[in-house]
């Protein structure tokens, strides 16, 4: 129960921050790129706010678009790094 | 020694003859308009402290045909250093780049007392001032003249972006953006290596190029320097980016990308790049571009990494020598793509080299 609770959290703790740079609802599947939003700006407030909120650092070929796209894939690249880290 | 970049004038016997609320038909105090208009063309920002009725003054500002030079003005009763001390802070300019000028010594003391730095005048100092060196720029650009006009912009656009309500994206569109890349010409490049110096946090290498190099590079069909420049409804923002390539057979090899902190948010650096995916597709190259980390660039990281480059390999790499230490070479197979959903584009084309020296 705990450990789901702390899955889900995830992508929703994205998406209200997300919304608040939106200025509305972002769902979990919407393309961001495609709509435009992932400008310089925003995608370096979004790097930065996923390394700070999560405790990862995001480097090199992660910070490839396709893991921005959703805030479902960033949701995934946020578990990936997290795993990683406590494996190590 | 540090130029100036604003002078802050004081009215009522400075800028114009008599004090305005004994006499509604005060003049220019002669020979003051030859150096405002000498100062507004070398790109040095003017404003106004002054102790006045605010609408009063303001109106005879626009009667005497001079309001528009004047940014920011603060008339009201109020300590002149605090009025001095806004319109720094509003600029983003340090004490040390602001001047003042006002015939009183008691003011002129206020002003001293209360921002050691500010450089303060006499009033009978006025008329010759522009000959002063801390009032001769080094180099006057395109973008010198035409400062003043590109701040009032950025006070217009800044204050309809705080009252807009609704997505970033619309914002944007409505700005009606418009987007030039060009290749380099001798007179831009003045501007070219204020960019190449200026730019820290939007800065792929951080390698300065100098006007010299910048002009051995232009007259070589082997090199490219563009230079990006954007406009939109409410004015120009003014040269805001460049990008130094070389061209190889298999690559073209972009050795530094640099733009404007001011145009991050239009996502200025990604449309660059889009341009320049298409245009190597066009011209059947890959694109490799040289980033050196620091504290500070990361952005540009990001903004390539999100653009597709990478850090695999490509035998297009070959004649190239190798990068300096510190220095990654990220690569790209370019492919066709969208370019931007807000900022429409006119650009040079690519597939002609450079044009050739025309000097003997």
């Amino acid at each position: 129960m705990t450990t789901d609770q702390a899955v889900d959290s995830v992508p929703s703790t994205i998406s209200s921050y997300l919304e608040t740079k939106a200025g509305g609802p972002v769902e979990h599947d919407a393309d961001l790129a495609a709509a435009g939003v992932l400008t310089s700006m925003v995608a370096m407030e979004i790097v930065v706010f996923l390394e700070s909120t999560f405790g990862i650092s995001i480097v090199g070929r992660d910070l490839k678009l396709d893991n921005f796209r959703t805030v479902d894939s960033m949701a995934a690249l946020v578990t990936r790094l997290r795993e990683n880290r406590d494996n190590a | 020694m540090t130029h100036v970049k604003c002078l802050v004038w004081d009215l009522d016997n400075t800028l114009w003859n008599g004090t305005l609320l004994e006499d509604d038909r005060v003049e220019l105090v002669d020979g003051v308009l030859d150096t405002v208009r000498a100062l507004d063309e070398r790109g040095i920002l003017q404003s106004v402290a002054s102790k006045n009725d605010a609408d009063l003054a303001l109106r005879r500002l626009t009667e005497l045909g001079v309001a528009d030079y004047f940014v920011l003005p603060k008339i009201g009763w109020g300590p002149k250093s605090d009025s001095v001390r806004e319109i720094a802070e509003e600029l983003r300019f340090a004490p040390e780049a602001v001047a003042f000028v006002d015939d009183q010594p008691q003011e002129r003391a206020e002003v001293e007392f209360g921002l050691p730095a500010v450089r303060c005048y006499p009033a009978e100092q006025a008329v010759s001032l522009a000959e002063l060196p801390e009032f001769t720029p080094t180099t006057v650009t395109t973008d010198s003249r035409r400062r003043r006009r590109m701040y009032q912009a950025g006070f217009r656009r800044d204050a309809e972006r705080a009252a807009f309500r609704g997505p970033d994206q619309e914002f944007l569109r409505s700005l009606e953006l418009e987007m030039t890349i060009g290749k380099a010409t001798g007179q831009e490049l003045g501007r070219v290596e204020e960019l190449t110096v200026r730019t820290t946090q939007m800065n792929t290498t951080g390698v300065f190029y100098a006007e010299d190099t910048l002009r051995g590079m232009i007259a070589n069909p082997a090199h490219e320097v563009l230079t990006v420049t954007i406009t939109d409804r409410f004015g120009p923002y003014g040269a805001v980016g460049v990008v130094v390539l070389d061209r190889h057979p298999d690559a073209w090899h972009v050795k530094l990308l640099a733009t404007s902190c001011r145009v991050v948010s239009l996502g200025a650096g990604a449309l660059v790049l889009n341009w320049l995916v298409n245009e190597a597709e066009r011209a059947g190259v890959h694109l490799l571009a040289d980033f050196r980390p620091t504290e500070r660039n990361r952005i540009m990281e990001v903004t390539y990494r999100f653009a597709g480059f990478e850090d695999d390999p490509c035998a297009c790499a070959g004649p190239l020598p190798a990068q300096d230490d510190g220095v990654l070479r990220l690569h790209l197979t370019p492919a066709p793509r969208e370019l931007s959903p807000v900022i429409r584009l006119t650009a040079a084309d690519l597939s002609e080299p450079a044009r050739t020296s025309v000097a003997s």
